[in-house]
């Protein structure tokens, strides 16, 4: 059926906030979804709550609305924008929630909107636990046999009938907590009575162990004519049991055969036709390694993470095709873009080996328990493209950033063998290398697969790096031949990892490839194996004979990508890359794209010229840039991971467009930064690098407590912290010293003052500013997870002419082309500068939005030599808008066991939402309810555990919220001040004081939100930590600082009608 | 570093692939041809479609599953070579019996390994099918070697050296089927006979006569090897027995026999159709279905009494056949998969409705 043209305006609901789980795919379908949706000549109306997103773009859609993902909110847009249609799949789960609310709900009925592509009844049949159970029946699919219990006999005897090994799972507990597998009657016993106790309502899932089968997705379309096509087959590296979110990927499937392999096809299509999806569909097998046996595990009716991750892995754009079939389109109306010939009505076949590695941020959480299991809790992933899946897994590990470039690590190699064992039983972050250790050690293949589950193939794999690593150590420089080098390279080895294991420095093997002329050949994702010629593909490299990449001779330049999202380098920075490449177009120059992130817009197929799929190491870069011969490359967009590379461009003589490195280093060396600093007259809070623990105790006595502190090179505040007495400074020494003793530790006076932070353009002679961004949260709190507030509310005219003065300055002086980053604290009114990056930031995207200049877009034209005067940008900073945006971060600490909650100086969160109004307090509504936050009204219950030197300030915000009617309840210290406030308080007890204690209470679901403002800001283990802890896991809103504190009070006391709220269409009612 | 054999594939156009020999090393002669299958290299190997030609596996890692006595769609591989990039030397899973090396070995068959075989595929892509020479003798061979053996080479008795001997019957309490073995898979039979069907299977020279005296419900012809016009006397005996009026169904190079039998024409597609992915578009139902696909051939310029049933959704060509007043139906694409996807089993069901209908 052609498409069907009653549909004229649709609504796409985007996923929200990055957080664990739901991260950047949600912006790359959503986006290709509103583009396809466009070209149809439909009309698109999107709502999301993230600022982050290139789908959020002015002009992606027709209307968009940065706006909170509440029922609620998405009706009054209903109610304003009238759609017809709604589309259901294209937000990842939260998405697909809604959709279901707004159905249910009638609220799509009131406004006569319909839902196209797959229906909600279908939805709801794959979704819901009961439903799916049925329908696996009806289409004769097995399932994994499964009960919930809430008594130990009825539990026994579940599990004679599905035999042992059983699994037990608690409802309601976070990671698992007190489940486990009971291979006999007395260990069910044991762990369900257990499981019972602790599951907050009683009820334990009891479910057959299918342990060590493996575990298969396929990526399923289908149209409304009933045409299916299975986009790609993928395999987990870890058997049953590890999300796949959590998993080593491979695609397509590697061990099955044709047999097994269409079994598992035939499964999924049947499934999706039985319930008539419409679109793009996840089906999740697990398959028996000794038989035919397979059981279905579930089922996601909508693009998804593996939807991405199949799109990158093929060059089949799933997003885009799942739109079409929603407007009508069946699959054989709907051309093949990548071929531009074919149809999407086939299936792609690919001729390389695609792995997935997740990123995890454990680096991050050194607390952090990092069992995986079945709870995602990676950040990130990176995805790497191989003609073998040696040379997969090499890229995959050199891709993730973690100092890997081969498969021997320092901490396994420490491990006894006894410890290695142990250790790869329980999955977690460092298996792999684990792994890799065991077989180096000549411990047994069989052995391996047989206590890990894991299939021989990807163990002898493995071990075939392990013994070419092994190989490698014998040889030297002067004994590796050309035919040995290229093997090696073939193989996926890197010239840094061939030089660390021949004992040679990686220019040692750069020259000999020259000299051999051992450079590597780009092959092409191109959907089909090479049969079709294709007009838009994308490239990966290998040591093979004949290079695809067509070099053209034009004008061209490179943008290096940011890899995987993590804590403190996410979205946004693909945001960046992904503005700079369509200034770049804009400006008729080619555009060539490297990263390695399959999750992200900038990967897409279509956002530049030239896609290359690779890790992004010098070398991997490098090996483009010889190639491509591009005029320039652009670092300043692609976070850290693209600046590190800058000083390696320089020495290899590669243009660099923007801020050149020694600039860069200039802001990031202490010594260099302070000069300039001293030269230009800017104030910033004194401190020291300081070598021992000695030196420490004496510059911090000397610039008084509390200090700041942290490690010299770091990333998102890593390792920082704020010590208030010389115990704890020591402490922190000695930890940091033991550490690393070849790095300074910085320690600087703390100030407590107000954090501003500006974003800059330069062009070398003048600066724009877009707009001054104040945080909530005093200075102390991590810039990427305090509130952000623009135009500015408490700065006065004065402060904001010296940071004009100051930014100008500190941008000239740096000779800045291009983005600069400012962070300052007002401190007794006085102008202090605390971090200069000269680089684009995480707020780029929100300043961009809300202020409506096009900031990327002006410093990528600027840094390819435009002038700002000339772009008529001369007047220094943007005229303020009349709307107050506020935004606020969104943390995923609870999918995190043991990690540390409260804001402090060391970054958290993982994504980030918007709220706008015409006063403070509606935007900050706005903002708290997008973050998911609950917002007390009279009735409600806070519960309050105040370090005591906020008691005062604590209690006069309690004063106000009381007479509006909240109750409170306290901790004793807490409580006494409140009472001598007259404030009516029940005292809770303290953990250590007997049941119900403080933590009975926040599980028990009483407390609308806990207001903990501990006394530092990690303290793993304290009772402090353990209440947060108990916050989080039970869902309980949480503020931790006592200004968030104090302006959630002022949202209260607004007693905000959330109908009244205006919605802004940021296209339109923005900037006027 | 591994010790290998060196060796290489020399193409009529004079490109040249160098890679390592496995499997049974001796040089060989056949057209080069690639698939486009991830899974199903032992089918592949085993369809007799392929006697006679050099097949690549563009999907680089063979071998992953080992083989097994299962999934054998002939009693032994027909091909003249296997070029992969890759071969498994550890494969693992639970039915795995043998390893590909050994397997190739066994039946005397060449392998080469290690080549860009993304390469060769484009270059067979650009420039159509192509004869091809594995040799060891890297280097050596001089032209008029090479046009030597080009010239020797040829693959018109294909279907003569892959037809079984003699007939031999599959029982069945159903339909009644004769079938005409030009080098049928397995997989057929096995869908045939799952249904219940009798087959009598008559070696592909068979006359008409001697088929139409088992007095079966139905005459069916199955896939196999090599150019249909290279049997003229296979397209007589079809001719026959459309003539006779009993139902006649075809597969492949059944269909392609059928059609010429029924005055239409066959061509050569430039590079054949070798996978499971292709798309074909029912043109009564509009239904499009993802289809296993082995032929270098196909059926062009319907005679008046034809009609398409079936068409390739990429490049429109005709994917199957039916006679407007007779009983004569076929299709080019295989609905008994192996190696593929299952979508047209249904084929199967239809066929012996036809036939039913006939009746």
């Amino acid at each position: 059926m052609p498409k069907d043209l009653s549909i004229k305006k649709v609504l796409v609901i985007g996923s929200g906030p990055i957080v664990i789980g739901q991260a950047a795919e949600f912006d790359y379908s959503g986006t290709q979804a509103c583009r396809s949706l466009k070209e149809e000549g439909v009309e698109v109306v999107l709502v999301n709550s993230n600022p982050a997103t290139i789908m959020t773009d002015i002009g992606m859609a027709h209307y968009t609305y940065i706006e909170p993902l509440t029922i609620d909110f998405i009706e009054k847009v209903i109610e304003k924008e009238r759609p017809d249609s709604i589309i259901a799949g294209m937000g990842g789960q939260t998405g697909l929630n809604l959709s279901c609310e707004l159905y249910d709900s009638g609220i799509l009925d009131k406004y006569h909107v319909r839902v196209i592509g797959t229906s909600i009844e279908s939805i709801k049949e794959g979704e819901d636990r009961d439903s799916f159970k049925k329908l696996m029946e009806k289409t004769n699919q097995p399932i994994v046999e499964s009960e919930i219990v809430t008594d130990i006999e009825s539990g026994i005897h579940f599990a004679e009938k599905i035999g042992y090994p059983v699994i037990v799972r608690p409802a309601y507990t976070l990671g698992g907590t007190g489940g486990g597998i009971a291979e006999t009657e007395d260990e069910l016993k044991e762990i369900l009575s257990q499981g019972l106790h602790l599951s907050r309502v009683g009820q334990v899932l009891l479910e057959k162990s299918i342990k060590g089968w493996k575990e298969i997705e396929f990526e399923v379309m289908r149209d409304g004519a009933g045409n299916c096509i299975t986009v790609c087959s993928m395999e987990n590296v870890d058997p049953v049991g590890v999300h796949t979110g959590d998993s080593i990927v491979v695609a397509p499937a590697q061990t099955l055969s044709d047999r097994e392999y269409q079994m598992l096809r035939s499964a999924a299509i049947n499934i999706i036709n039985s319930i008539e999806i419409k679109g793009g569909c996840n089906v999740q097998f697990a398959l028996d390694p000794n038989s035919y046996n397979y059981a279905v595990i579930e089922i996601n009716p909508r693009v998804s993470r593996s939807s991405a991750l199949a799109s990158k892995a093929t060059g089949y754009p799933i997003a885009k095709v799942a739109a079409k079939i929603a407007l009508g389109f069946n699959l054989d109306e709907i051309k093949n873009a990548v071929t531009g010939k074919t149809f999407a009505c086939f299936e792609p076949v690919i001729d390389y080996v695609v792995l997935k590695i997740p990123r995890w941020p454990f680096d991050k959480f050194h607390s952090a328990k990092r069992t995986l299991g079945t709870k995602m809790m990676a950040t990130g992933e990176v995805m790497a493209i191989g003609n073998s899946f040696e040379a997969a897994l090499l890229k995959g590990v050199r891709s993730l950033e973690i100092g890997q470039y081969g498969l021997e690590r320092k901490s396994s190699k420490i491990k006894s063998i006894d410890e290695l064992k142990k250790s790869v039983q329980v999955p977690d972050d460092e298996r792999i290398f684990d792994l890799a250790e065991m077989l180096r050690r000549d411990y047994r293949v069989e052995k391996v697969c047989q206590i890990t589950g894991m299939d021989s193939f990807f163990v002898n794999k493995i071990k075939k790096i392990v013994d070419m690593e092994e190989e490698l150590k014998e040889l030297s420089l002067d004994k590796i031949t050309e035919s040995s080098l290229r093997y090696y390279k073939k193989k996926g080895f890197s010239d840094k990892a061939i030089s660390k294991f021949i004992k040679c420095s990686p220019p040692d093997i750069y020259e000999l490839r020259k000299k051999y002329n051992i450079i590597p050949s780009y092959k092409m994702v191109d959907t089909c194996a090479g049969e079709f010629e294709a007009v838009t593909p994308y490239y990966y490299s290998t040591y093979d004979e004949e290079n695809e990449a067509v070099i053209k001779n034009n004008k061209k330049v490179m943008v290096i990508g940011s890899g995987p999202i993590r804590i403190g380098q996410g979205i946004e920075f693909d945001y960046c890359s992904v503005h700079s490449v369509m200034a770049l177009k804009k400006a008729g120059i080619e555009t060539i794209i490297v990263n390695n992130n399959p999750e992200t817009v900038s990967t897409d197929f279509d956002t530049s010229d030239k896609l290359y799929f690779e890790p992004l190491t010098e070398e991997d870069v490098l090996n483009i840039v010889e190639i491509e011969k591009p005029d320039g490359v652009i670092l300043q967009f692609g976070g850290q991971t693209a600046i590190k590379l800058a000083n390696f461009f320089d020495e290899m003589n590669i243009p660099i467009y923007g801020t050149k490195p020694e600039q860069i280093d200039a802001a990031e060396d202490r010594e260099k930064f302070d000069e300039i600093l001293e030269t230009l007259g800017i104030r910033r809070p004194k401190g020291k690098g300081v070598w021992s623990v000695e030196e420490g105790v004496k510059v911090a006595n000397e610039l008084t407590y509390p200090v700041l502190v942290r490690p010299s090179y770091v990333l998102g505040g890593q390792g920082m912290e704020i010590t208030h007495n010389q115990e704890e400074l020591v402490l922190y020494l000695t930890d940091a010293f033991s550490k690393d003793s070849k790095n300074p530790v910085l320690i600087d006076r703390y100030l407590c003052g107000r954090e501003i932070e500006v974003d800059a353009i330069c062009d070398g002679e003048d600066v724009y500013i877009p707009g001054i961004m104040e945080h909530l949260e005093r200075a102390g709190v991590h810039s990427g997870d305090s509130i952000s507030i623009y135009p500015p509310q408490n700065i006065s005219d004065n402060i904001k002419e010296q940071i004009m003065d100051v930014t100008k300055k500190m941008a000239v002086a740096l000779k800045v082309i291009g983005m600069i980053n400012i962070q300052f604290i007002e401190y007794k009114g006085e102008l202090n500068i605390i971090e200069v990056n000269p680089r684009s930031s995480r707020t780029v995207p929100y300043i961009s939005k809300v202020t409506g200049v096009q900031v990327i877009d002006i410093a990528t034209r600027v840094m390819l030599g435009e002038k700002l005067k000339d772009m008529g940008y001369g007047t220094m900073i943007a005229k303020e808008s009349d709307v107050i945006a506020v935004k606020v971060p969104v943390f995923s600490t609870e999918k995190l066991p043991q990690v540390e909650v409260s804001l402090g100086p060391e970054m958290r969160s993982t994504g980030e939402v918007l709220g706008l109004g015409y006063t403070f307090e509606n935007a900050l509504y706005k903002g708290f309810k997008a973050a998911g936050m609950t917002i007390p009204k009279p009735g409600s219950t806070i519960l309050a555990t105040i370090r005591t030197k906020d008691h005062e300030l604590f209690a006069k915000t309690a004063e106000k919220l009381s007479k509006l009617g909240l109750k409170f309840m306290a901790t004793e210290g807490t409580a006494k001040t409140l009472k001598e406030h007259g404030i009516s308080v029940q005292t809770v007890k303290k953990i250590s004081e007997g049941i119900p204690n403080i933590l009975d209470i926040i599980r028990s679901g009483v407390i609308d939100l806990v207001i903990d403002i501990p006394q530092k800001s990690n303290d793993v283990g304290s009772d402090s930590f353990k209440i947060r802890r108990g916050a989080v896991e039970s869902s309980v809103s949480m503020i931790t600082s006592i200004d968030t504190a104090e302006a959630m009070a002022e949202v209260i006391a607004a007693e905000i009608n959330e109908d009244k709220l205006k919605l802004f269409d940021i296209g339109k009612d923005l900037n006027k | 570093m591994e010790k290998t054999i060196k060796a290489e594939l020399i193409l009529e156009n004079g490109a040249r692939f160098k890679g390592n020999a496995f499997g049974y090393i001796k040089e060989t002669v056949g057209e080069v041809v690639f698939t486009t299958s991830m899974t199903g290299y032992q089918e592949t190997m085993t369809d007799p479609s392929f006697a006679g030609q050099i097949v690549t596996m563009t999907y680089p890692l063979v071998g992953n599953y080992g083989i097994n006595l299962e999934d054998m769609e002939s009693d032994r591989p027909y091909l003249k070579g296997f070029v992969v990039r890759e071969k498994c030397d550890l494969p693992n899973n639970w039915r795995c019996e043998m390893e590909l090396e050994g397997f190739l070995r066994q039946y005397k068959i060449m392998g080469l390994e290690g080549i860009d075989t993304r390469a060769l595929t484009r270059c067979l892509r650009d420039n159509g099918t192509m004869k091809g020479i594995i040799t060891t003798r890297v280097g050596d061979l001089t032209a008029s070697q090479i046009k030597q053996k080009f010239d020797t080479y040829t693959n018109k008795d294909a279907v003569k050296e892959v037809t079984p001997k003699e007939k031999y019957v599959m029982s069945g309490s159903g339909t009644h089927l004769a079938v005409l073995d030009c080098g049928i898979k397995r997989g057929i039979l096995r869908d045939l006979n799952k249904r219940g069907c009798k087959l009598t299977v008559f070696p592909a020279f068979t006359s008409a006569e001697e088929i139409l005296d088992t007095n079966a419900d139905a005459l069916f012809l199955g896939n196999g090897p090599g150019n249909p016009k290279d049997i003229p006397e296979v397209i007589e005996t079809v001719r026959k027995l459309i003539e006779s009026g009993k139902p006649v169904l075809g597969i492949c190079l059944g269909h392609q026999l059928i059609s010429l039998a029924l005055g239409c024409n066959t061509s050569r597609l430039k590079f054949g159709h070798h996978g499971g992915n292709h798309p074909v578009k029912d043109l009564n139902t509009k239904r499009v279905y993802i289809t296993s696909q082995n032929h270098e051939f196909v059926v062009s310029d319907l005679s008046d009494d034809v009609e398409a049933t079936f068409i390739n959704v990429n490049d429109g060509s005709i994917e199957g056949i039916r006679h407007k007043s007779k009983p004569v139906y076929s299709i080019q694409f295989h609905p008994e998969a192996a190696p593929g996807p299952l979508d047209t089993q249904f084929l199967f069901d239809r066929f012996l409705k036809f036939i039913e209908e006939v009746k």
